[in-house]
């Protein structure tokens, strides 16, 4: 296997970082530009970096998760944040907020729309993953996929 | 409960097997007891109504009404219900797979059919009889490994399924201008009018199919598939009245409306005639009774049709009779089918010891079908003929001379049906007969298995004999069918009259037919036989499926390129027409600065270049810029979020777009014609000139606030959020979001499996890859 080193350590410091970024996008969303979707996708270009550097192996490393159970997990997320309420007997996807007070840490927002955002990153995060996967078993880096593609299987 | 019962007994009943059918019998014999006992008040004219509300938003209501008709309708299906319940508890075989469906299914059909007869609106009479349509469906294919059954039941279904829909058409025509569908108020204020008669039309059509009247009647015969228990109960005594019973319900109040009468009693005669006329040829048990049935059918359309008071009575004496002897007869067949395991009457004829009693029953059943007197049958021809003989309506001659050709060839098809059955054939005196060799004579039945057929059998007898014991159910019957019926009194003997003289001439002629059998054999097989709906049926069903597969093939025809163009076509011609009627309004600034001019020279160069160059990747790449460059846009308007997505977007899409083009030739390989390059360039300039057009004009003309200056109020306050767009897609638009993301999820398994299928399949993924464009997804979600 034919791995580029730059590429290598680049990826290697950049991924967390973008992987974090995603968070915080995912987090901050709803008071400042980002949200869900777009967190959602900044994690998946982070895992299509780790694939462009290293393979499908390299991402199964970087996260050790079926794309099944990420969708699973975030449409679990979504819908139980909309049907929660109705069975408390509120309106469908109705959210709650309000302030937790965390002594010496000062108090902190929380809004359950969030549980909601959270599942929409999962579906995003789990559809990369799944596309990285159809498309990219077998063939460890980009560089010579044109001639490996015509072994065929 | 009946539908109840029989629904448990569908799904809990595998283990009662045969035991199922005396469980189901309970129903019908508690609906029975409560006929039975409400029918004396009836009779003195009571009605009893009973009404649920079904959907109160549309003003629908399961109304029930049971008056005189319905009673002798009720009394009739569960009476008979109850005894067939019985009988094929001791028809089927003790091991036999799926009882517990026929009963269940049976049950179920008894229950629609107390609907059709006790509705009394004509909604809800329509549901009822598409119930019985369906069960009759399930019943025929009880059987379902075995092709013909299947084919029967499914023409069956069909046909009075194409009929019910005409009928509900025919019933919303006539409920409209009557602004009621309540068949008491109908009858009471019978609208008139053009439409009115259009929907006559269409009524009667479903009726007529539902009593395989002539151009409608290949079904029934086909449809004796069945097992026996269902032909009697079905397609003789009960399911095949319902359209009779409508025709009954209407006729009084509708008779001279339109081409009613004319065409009712076209139809009828010309059911009647043709169906004994083909009974003639038939040498299976079941399909002589089939087509006696048709007969005795046209017979009741006709009676019931003409809407006479006279005729009204005849025709429910004749309902009562029929549906007597033609059960009895049935229920013998299936005794001589299951012991002889024949039906054919050129086998049968020899019967050991023990046959008598089958014998005497279906002897005075047959009887009272071919109307000889001392039965039934005989009163209930003899005051169908004093109907028409008395005139009062135009062609009365042509159809009384009609009915009695047809209760001529009524008698000649039941001494075929007797003596073939119990009379051995000698040999060589029918001409077809060379084929099958007689069988031994069969086991004698047990005399619980024809005791039903012998209860039957002895009500036609007695009814006979003393006809004065059904005056006061057929009186009521028909007075609330038409008040205008005198009270009758059935009797016996009639004195000497027209009637009399026709019934002597039917006999005689009868008789004479029975006596020259093999001459008529020989007419028969020399006159080709008439019109067959049964031709027709399958033309008609092949013809569908021919243009089905032309329009399939035309609409569908797999190409990619073909279904784009298609689908912008569409989206371009039909907003299209709107916008060329509206006015075109000022061009609003088309760039503000050198940024502005900066992005859309990206835009432009990465678009053109996108549709010049020969390599996949390097357009990939193309589009990628354009998607940069609306990034740069959405910045320069302002609006980070949507240019964040934009990026991430084009990157994922650019990564993912290469992964699926390692599986494709690096160039475009296709090389369209001038004709296809033509079209293309201008499908894609009508494209590009509509959106350009249409988002001018969507800016231009709006006359209300924008929503987002309201979710940009409500964002804080109520989603709890400032980031607007966030607060949209997650609280206040959340639903949309849902759907959203789930049709992700799933696009995402779809993308999945393709590309395991394709691989599992080798080098196939090539012809499917271009249909996939994965990374086009993410872009209409945002």
């Amino acid at each position: 296997m034919r791995r580029s080193l730059i590429l290598d350590v680049v990826v290697r410091v950049v991924f967390h970082s973008a992987f974090l970024l995603g968070l915080f996008l995912l987090f901050t969303g709803h008071n400042r530009p980002g949200g869900g979707f777009v967190g959602g996708l900044v994690a998946g270009a982070a895992l299509a970096l780790r694939y462009v550097a290293g393979g499908i192996d390299e991402v199964r490393e970087a996260l050790p998760v079926r794309a099944w159970t990420l969708l699973g997990i975030g449409l679990a997320c979504a819908t139980g944040s909309a049907i929660v309420p109705l069975l408390a007997g509120r309106e469908l996807l109705e959210h709650f907020k309000g302030e937790v007070h965390l002594g010496p840490m000062g108090a902190a927002h929380y809004n359950t729309a969030l549980v909601f955002d959270i599942g929409v990153a999962f579906v995003v995060v789990g559809m990369t993953l799944m596309l990285l996967v159809a498309f990219g078993e077998r063939l460890p880096s980009l560089g010579n996929s044109w001639a490996r593609q015509e072994t065929g299987r | 409960m009946h539908a109840a019962l029989g629904l448990a007994l569908l799904a809990g009943g595998r283990r009662l097997g045969r035991r199922s059918f005396l469980v189901a019998a309970l129903s019908p014999a508690a609906a029975l007891a409560w006929a039975v006992a409400h029918a004396g008040g009836i009779v003195d004219g009571d009605v009893i109504h009973a009404s649920q509300t079904w959907v109160p938003a549309l003003h629908l209501s399961l109304d029930l009404r049971i008056d005189g008709f319905s009673l002798l309708l009720v009394l009739l299906v569960t009476g008979i219900g109850l005894l067939v319940q019985l009988y094929a508890s001791q028809y089927f075989a003790a091991g036999r797979a799926g009882l517990h469906r026929l009963a269940g299914l049976l049950l179920v059909f008894t229950a629609a059919m107390l609907g059709v007869v006790t509705a009394a609106n004509l909604l809800a009479l329509y549901v009822a009889w598409e119930l019985t349509s369906v069960t009759s469906y399930l019943l025929i294919g009880w059987t379902d490994e075995d092709p013909k059954a299947r084919a029967s039941a499914l023409q069956a279904l069909l046909t009075t399924g194409a009929g019910g829909l005409a009928m509900l058409g025919g019933f919303v025509l006539i409920g409209q201008s009557a602004g009621t569908y309540d068949l008491a108020a109908l009858a009471a204020r019978p609208p008139t009018g053009t439409t009115v008669s259009v929907g006559l039309v269409l009524v009667l059509v479903g009726a007529f199919t539902k009593s395989a009247q002539f151009p409608f009647s290949a079904w029934l015969p086909g449809a004796m598939v069945a097992p026996t228990p269902v032909s009697a109960f079905l397609h003789s005594a009960t399911m095949v009245k319902a359209g009779v019973y409508l025709i009954a319900r209407l006729a009084p109040v509708f008779a001279d409306q339109g081409i009613w009468r004319p065409l009712v009693l076209s139809v009828g005669l010309v059911t009647m005639l043709t169906g004994g006329w083909r009974a003639l040829r038939q040498h299976d048990l079941k399909r002589i009774l089939a087509f006696g049935t048709v007969s005795q059918l046209g017979f009741l359309v006709v009676l019931f049709g003409v809407g006479t008071p006279e005729a009204t009575e005849a025709g429910v004496v004749l309902l009562l009779a029929h549906a007597l002897f033609k059960a009895c007869l049935f229920l013998v067949v299936g005794v001589i089918d299951h012991q002889a395991h024949t039906r054919d009457i050129r086998a049968l004829g020899r019967y050991g010891p023990g046959w008598l009693g089958p014998k005497v029953v279906a002897v005075a059943a047959g009887a009272s079908m071919a109307g000889i007197p001392l039965l039934f049958g005989f009163v209930a021809k003899e005051s169908a003929y004093d109907a028409f003989a008395h005139g009062g309506v135009t062609g009365s001659g042509v159809v009384l001379a009609g009915l009695v050709a047809g209760s001529v060839l009524t008698f000649a098809y039941t001494g075929r049906l007797l003596l073939g059955a119990f009379v051995p054939t000698r040999p060589g005196s029918a001409p077809a007969s060379g084929a099958v060799a007689p069988i031994e004579p069969p086991p004698a039945p047990a005399l619980a298995f024809w005791a039903p057929a012998a209860l039957l059998g002895t009500l036609t007898l007695v009814l006979g004999l003393v006809p004065g014991l059904a005056s006061g159910l057929v009186s009521s019957a028909a007075d609330s069918l038409d008040p205008g019926v005198h009270p009758v009194h059935l009797a016996l003997w009639h004195g000497v009259g027209r009637p009399l003289v026709l019934s002597g001439l039917t006999l005689a002629l009868g008789a004479l037919l029975v006596a020259g059998r093999v001459a008529v054999a020989r007419v028969q097989s020399r006159v080709p036989h008439p019109v067959d709906g049964d031709a027709a049926y399958l033309g008609l069903v092949r013809g569908l499926n021919r243009v089905a597969d032309r329009v399939t093939g035309f609409v569908q025809p797999g190409s990619l390129p073909v279904y784009t163009g298609v689908i912008l076509l569409t989206a371009v011609v039909v907003p299209g027409f709107a916008l060329l009627r509206s006015p075109f309004p000022d061009l609003p600034p088309l760039a503000t600065g050198p940024g502005d001019w900066a992005a859309a020279g990206l835009l432009i160069v990465g678009g053109v270049a996108a549709t010049v160059v020969r390599e996949r990747m390097a357009a990939v790449l193309c589009l990628g810029a354009v998607g940069y460059g609306m990034a740069l846009v959405f910045v320069l308007q302002g609006a980070p979020d949507l240019a964040l997505t934009q990026v991430c977007i084009d990157t994922l899409g650019a990564v993912v777009f290469v992964l699926v083009l390692r599986h494709l030739p690096k160039r475009f390989n296709e090389r369209p014609t001038v004709i296809g390059r033509t079209a293309r360039l201008v499908i894609s300039a009508l494209v590009g000139v509509f959106v350009f057009v249409f988002i001018v004009v969507a800016v231009g003309v709006r006359v209300e606030p924008p929503v987002s200056t309201a979710f940009i109020d409500r964002a804080l306050t109520e989603g709890g959020g400032r980031n607007v767009v966030n607060v949209v897609i997650v609280d206040i638009r959340g639903f949309d979001t849902m759907g959203e993301i789930t049709v992700l999820a799933v696009a995402a398994i779809g993308v999945y499996s393709l590309a395991r299928l394709s691989r599992r399949e080798g080098r196939e993924l090539r012809s499917f890859a271009p249909l996939r464009g994965p990374s086009s997804k993410p872009q209409d979600q945002r």
